[in-house]
């Protein structure tokens, strides 16, 4: 308890508001300054159990309405990448449209399959919209908005949205459907590949910044990340997007071959969840994105909420552009692109910032544009020799000539 | 400790969304690699040469709009040309110049989507689709000038066509020739240099010209394995052998040498089209042939080069109204008996690609 208090957390304020009075002594978690709280003494786990109840609460509906608006947002783009119009019926400019969506998913009949394993199957869609909303916990959302400034928020990160290949999995298995089958069978194998990859790709920021804090992560920004770590950008923007299976990597639910892959039996609210998770899951990792190499919340003029916000729609808007552009690869190509070719990079990046940290443990801004322009070198280099042999290697598969 | 595993069979399709209509494919994978496929046919069967067999000469060509449904120009061409074999009339030249005017714009509407929908299947989220359909958006606008309907078309008739083109249609006719080339350039941009287009395609799915001969393949697919056979060449039916154009083949006949034959050969279509336009004369568009007639007993087969390959009408005839027996050798069928030697032994996704670059369609499959 006392560790989320630490810091300036919306947490922390709405604690104090209603549980700092008279009776406590001493330099409390409400400091000096705030002793009047609402509760009296005694009744500090009702605060606890408000602020935090609350504020969860107030999380996680506001970013809901994000997804709705990025939603939204995806619909309308997509429509113009595809020389169309997108939805513009309902409300101005069409804006009503994913009120509609989940007004339409929430009348549907909601089916379970005959040979289906109930149980796993209702898990499966909860399963895999929960680590979406976990990630928000450790998000900073702006100057001192945060829920928990917990000393791991990175590894947080990363460990809770390697569940959703379960979830996937479940969904794909318990459905008794063999499209679902082949999707979850994907899901596995590409989402644990790609896991490796985006580790290391950020084990590089944290070697710099010394610490897993998402919070300090963005304080230790002088050069937004992006500059000083490309490659490590380039592997998690890749790993990232094939871990949400979005094209060029959606091969878990790969509509030209396996109709709707894991999600294929799935229908009504169910189905509903899997879409608003996906979506989700592309705000949540365009903030990680934004916190990790694009300085969070700080920028010039604008208040640091909105340039947050900024910062992540740039990034769903790069994802959504990919994903009109860019065709399917095939499962073997998914499956070396991410050992051949992001984990061998992600370990050249990991060792050259090891050694530049090395070198200079306390760089000053001119070391430190010195190193950005090491690591641009190192990126370029990389890439292009990578993709080299990769796609040498790429053109004519085996043929496997098999007899039953 | 090995793990024992067994292969599983997979019903893709009827209604699967890359099927291209209803057809459906018994495979047998395992893991991801194909060992068996057993394709079913006939979900879109309509008893078409039954139909066909009840109604009158002109009637028939009704039917053959539905055969293939996103070329129909050349469905009506080949029934019309084998009626006037069977009847012996000749249609006038400026008639004959508008069908092969038709003709070609159909075939680079149907390669259009032939096209757009190999990329699709690639998980291109249809942008190359939507591109490719813009401009045939622009073609069924010159089908609808030329006989007011944009899909069904029944442009042609047994001794020329429907009716004379309107003035503003070789207006537009001529811009879109402008254009098109520029659009052509722009799907090359788009597909062609594409590194996952051609990580997906180069290479697989290849199909040897023996093969492809022994099948009695027919069309792009065909030129692909390098193998150079064109009816309008072959066999120049209409006006083709005035006209100076190539006929594209291919390297190895994978699936990336299936797109880029149709790629080219819808260059080599302007290149017929913008010689049509300048030689096309003023004159009559039908002979005077009523549309009710009853060609002598006999028979008569006439094939043209669908987009599809080979298309060809037989016609037995017995003095009635209407023909005694009526067989389609259609291409998409026969392209599709293929299908086993060219994706056993890939893996699912490619062969999806494999079988939407052979573009069959089946309302011309099952009749």
């Amino acid at each position: 308890m006392e560790s989320l208090l630490e810091g300036n957390s919306l947490f922390r304020w709405t604690y104090c508001l209603l549980a700092a009075n008279e009776g406590n002594s001493g330099p409390g978690p409400c400091g000096e300054t705030l002793r009047n709280g609402l509760l009296p003494a005694g009744f500090e786990w009702v605060a606890f159990l408000i602020a935090g109840l609350g504020i969860v609460m107030l999380l996680i509906n506001a970013f809901l309405l994000l997804v709705m608006l990025y939603t939204y947002m995806e619909r309308r783009l997509i429509g113009r990448f595809h020389n169309r119009v997108g939805p513009n019926r309902t409300g101005p400019f069409g804006l009503l449209q994913p009120v509609a969506d989940a007004i339409k998913l929430l009348t549907k009949e909601d089916l379970v399959p005959a040979g289906a394993d109930r149980l796993v199957f209702n898990i499966a869609p909860v399963l895999m919209i929960v680590p979406v909303l976990l990630v928000l916990a450790v998000l900073p959302f702006g100057e001192n908005s945060f829920l928990a400034n917990i000393n791991v928020g990175i590894l947080f990160v990363l460990a809770v949205t390697s569940m959703n290949a379960l979830a996937m999995f479940m969904g794909g298995w318990a459905s008794g459907n063999r499209f679902a089958m082949f999707g979850g069978m994907r899901a596995v194998a590409q989402l644990v590949s790609y896991e490796v990859p985006v580790v290391l790709s950020v084990v590089g920021i944290v070697i710099y910044t010394g610490s897993l804090s998402m919070v300090s992560i963005v304080e230790a920004q002088r050069i937004p990340f992006i500059l000083l770590q490309p490659l490590a950008f380039f592997i998690f923007i890749a790993g990232s997007s094939a871990e949400m299976n979005r094209s060029p990597f959606d091969l878990v639910e790969a509509e030209s071959e396996i109709v709707a892959g894991y999600h294929t039996e799935y229908s009504g609210m169910k189905f509903g969840m899997f879409q608003l998770a996906e979506f989700g899951a592309v705000l949540v990792t365009s903030a990680v994105m934004t916190t990790l190499f694009l300085d969070g919340w700080n920028g010039p003029v604008l208040p640091s909420h909105l340039w947050f916000l900024l910062k992540v729609f740039f990034f769903a808007f790069i994802m959504i552009w990919i994903r009109a552009t860019l065709p399917r690869l095939r499962m073997d190509q998914v499956m070396d692109f991410a050992w051949k070719f992001l984990f061998p990079l992600s370990i050249i990046n990991m060792f050259v910032t090891a050694v530049e940290v090395l070198v200079w443990n306390e760089p000053t801004l001119v070391q430190l544009w010195f190193m950005v322009g090491i690591n641009m070198l190192v990126a370029i280099v990389g890439v292009v020799v990578f993709s080299l042999i990769f796609s040498r290697k790429g053109i004519s598969p085996p043929r496997r000539k098999m007899s039953v | 400790m090995p793990l024992k595993t067994e292969p599983i069979t997979v019903n893709i399709g009827p209604q699967h969304p890359s099927t291209h209509g209803v057809f459906r494919i018994r495979v047998t994978f395992d893991g991801e690699v194909i060992i068996d496929v057993d394709p079913v046919f006939g979900y879109l069967h309509r008893g078409s040469e039954k139909l066909a067999e009840e109604r009158t000469y002109t009637q028939v060509i009704t039917l053959t709009d539905r055969l293939d449904y996103v070329s129909s120009m050349t469905n009506n061409q080949a029934y019309v040309l084998a009626c006037e074999k069977l009847a012996d009339i000749k249609a006038p030249e400026r008639g004959m110049y508008l069908r092969v005017i038709a003709a070609e714009l159909q075939r680079i509407a149907s390669h259009l989507v032939a096209t757009g929908f190999l990329v699709n299947d690639l998980g291109a989220l249809a942008t190359p689709l939507m591109y490719c359909f813009r401009e045939r958006e622009k073609i069924l606008d010159l089908f609808e000038m030329l006989c007011g309907a944009r899909v069904t078309l029944t442009y042609m008739r047994v001794g020329g066509v429907f009716q004379d083109a309107p003035e503003d249609f070789w207006v537009f006719l001529k811009r879109f020739l402008e254009e098109m080339p520029f659009h052509i350039d722009e799907y090359e941009q788009l597909i062609s240099e594409n590194e996952i287009i051609l990580m997906r395609t180069k290479g697989v799915g290849i199909l040897s010209s023996s093969t492809a001969i022994n099948g009695s393949v027919s069309g792009p697919v065909l030129r692909s394995t390098g193998y150079s056979w064109d009816l309008r060449k072959a066999d120049p039916y209409e006006v083709y052998d005035r006209f100076d154009f190539d006929v594209v083949v291919g390297e190895q006949g994978d699936n990336y040498d299936r797109y880029k034959i149709r790629i080219n050969e819808m260059r080599q279509s302007l290149r017929i089209l913008n010689q049509c336009v300048e030689q096309i004369a003023p004159g009559p568009v039908r002979t005077n042939s009523p549309l009710l007639f009853r060609p002598p007993v006999g028979e008569a087969y006439a094939h043209v080069e669908s987009p599809k390959g080979e298309l060809g009408f037989y016609i037995v005839s017995d003095g009635g109204v209407a023909p005694y027996r009526f067989k389609i050798r259609s291409p998409s069928f026969i392209n599709l008996t293929i299908l086993r030697e060219l994706v056993v032994g890939l893996k699912l996704a490619d062969m999806i690609v494999a079988f939407g670059s052979i573009d069959v369609n089946m309302g011309e499959v099952d009749r």
